[in-house]
């Protein structure tokens, strides 16, 4: 599955500036995964312990994965997913 | 004690006083840091402190930027009230209630909006920006309009029509989003990566939320250089509360005042309650939920500084405690007819959670407690409808003692 992924401008530093990139895998972190091996200082900047640090958020068409099926989200052709930093207050 | 640099909170990486609200290293937030003046004389500190206007400038020294700004709304200074009738029918001691709805737009948001506005000056952005529950929505409207920047504010379509009436008068460019707060937060996330913007609550999210300590300041202050003993104050993303404690502790490491930093109690709605949840849970994280709730300024879902206010509750004996709708109103209307302050839905749950404590025990009768009323309840009427009965007769003696005299028996 071809997914596209949106990366946040604090992570642009570690992909050579882009700001979405494509990549295959069948879910979240699988894609993730892929993400890591074209862009390797990427993992140590959200993963930990095998999942994400905790001021990290991924989500998969606007919907943010913890109510889904975190890292095992499936996801489908086309699908876009956006990693943004934990931020709130309003 | 000028700021000094950004650093992440958790993995303690430095960065420049500019734009930025998260470590690129590992995703922490941003805070500020202030150079350390150990030889600074307490007493010189609070006269210059006294001598100040009467707003949050008078706390500059402990505030990130190079310095006060002029011609703004002046935010802060608001009352401290003995809440006698309240402690008594809580069964409480010394009872106080800080009253920030007394503010330019009737929220403490204010504070935090002045500070952000100000240090977005002084980068020199030309457009101020933010996600709001609605209080934060009138904030910036209007301190934008004051300082003559252009504002664009973003709102989830369900918010209460008075708060979207008070932001729209200012003549902001106003952004309803069809989702909730968090889905507001992650479109504003991401356009604050494309825009040459100030989100106060985003890209200035640092500076911003250092406006918030200017409540302990204050409070501390308006006991006569004392420090509470327990304080109970509302939880949205944890920042207002957390910010509260370091106001508190940046004040006992000045040495203006003295004791300890107070027991820290967060108040939460049930129907969008993270952080109340992980707290009776033991958990150092909060699960995200949706929120389902009256409380639309506290109806954040997942709240950045949640593991934050987990441990603050927890290192100072408090605790995190949530109420539903029903008890909320309740805290209503039980702070206006004990106090006369009318406060919005937040209010409520803080007044909810303070009964809630009293009833349980946690507070003993010598302690000195102080409750945050953030906002305003003009701003929530909904929630009050067809809570009271109305008299309505003809303009005539003979009408008002038949319906005095029903309205007694109903009693």
């Amino acid at each position: 599955m071809a997914v596209t992924v949106k990366i946040p401008t604090q992570l642009r530093s570690a992909t050579g500036g882009e700001s979405t990139t494509t990549v295959d895998g069948d879910t979240v972190g699988e894609v993730l995964d892929a993400l890591y091996s074209r862009f390797g200082e990427l993992r140590s900047r959200i993963a930990e312990d095998g999942g994400l640090r905790r001021f990290v958020n991924v989500y998969v068409g606007g919907d943010d994965i913890r109510f889904l099926d975190g890292l095992d989200t499936p996801v489908a052709d086309g699908d876009e997913v956006t990693i943004l930093p934990a931020v709130a207050g309003g | 004690m000028p700021p000094e640099s950004l650093r992440c909170k958790e993995c303690k990486t430095p960065y420049p006083l500019d734009a930025r609200y998260v470590c690129e290293q590992c995703f922490g937030p941003l805070e500020v840091l202030y150079a350390t003046s150990s030889d600074a004389d307490p007493a010189a500190l609070r006269r210059r402190i006294q001598a100040g206007p009467h707003s949050i400038w008078r706390y500059a020294d402990f505030l990130p930027l190079a310095a006060p700004p002029r011609g703004t709304l002046p935010a802060g200074w608001t009352p401290l009230l003995r809440a006698e009738r309240l402690a008594e029918r809580l069964g409480l001691g010394e009872l106080w209630i800080k009253n920030d709805a007394a503010n330019p737009t009737h929220s403490f948001k204010d504070r935090v909006v002045a500070v952000a506005l100000a240090r977005a000056r002084e980068l020199g952005f030309e457009t101020l920006a933010c996600a709001s529950t609605g209080n934060l929505a009138n904030a910036v409207a209007a301190h934008a309009a004051a300082a003559g920047l252009e504002s664009y504010v973003f709102i989830p379509s369900d918010l209460e029509e008075q708060k979207v009436l008070a932001t729209g008068v200012y003549g902001t460019h106003l952004v309803s989003v069809r989702g909730n707060y968090d889905d507001v937060n992650r479109l504003c996330t991401e356009l604050s990566g494309e825009h040459e913007w100030a989100f106060v609550n985003i890209n200035m999210r640092p500076y911003y939320a250092e406006g918030s300590k200017t409540l302990a300041f204050e409070t501390v202050e308006q006991l006569g250089w004392q420090l509470p003993d327990r304080v109970v104050c509302p939880i949205a993303s944890g920042s207002l509360f957390t910010k509260l404690a370091r106001g508190f502790e940046e004040w006992l490491d000045a040495g203006l005042v003295s004791g300890e930093v107070p027991t820290m109690n967060g108040a939460q709605a049930a129907g969008c309650s993270p952080v109340a949840t992980a707290f009776e849970g033991g958990q150092s994280v909060c699960r995200p939920v949706k929120p389902d709730t009256i409380a639309k300024s506290l109806a954040i879902g997942n709240p950045a500084d949640g593991p934050y206010a987990l441990d603050l509750a927890r290192r100072t004996g408090g605790s995190i405690d949530s109420v539903t709708d029903d008890e909320i109103r309740s805290g209503i209307k039980l702070l206006a007819t004990t106090t006369g302050i009318f406060t919005e839905t937040a209010g409520g749950v803080t007044v909810a959670v303070l009964a809630k404590l009293a009833e349980r025990g946690d507070i003993d009768p010598g302690e000195r407690v102080v409750a945050y009323i953030t906002g305003e309840g003009l701003k929530t009427l909904d929630c009050v409808r067809g809570t009271f009965e109305t008299m309505e007769i003809e303009p005539t003696v003979a009408a008002f003692d038949q319906a005095s005299a029903a309205d007694a028996v109903a009693a």
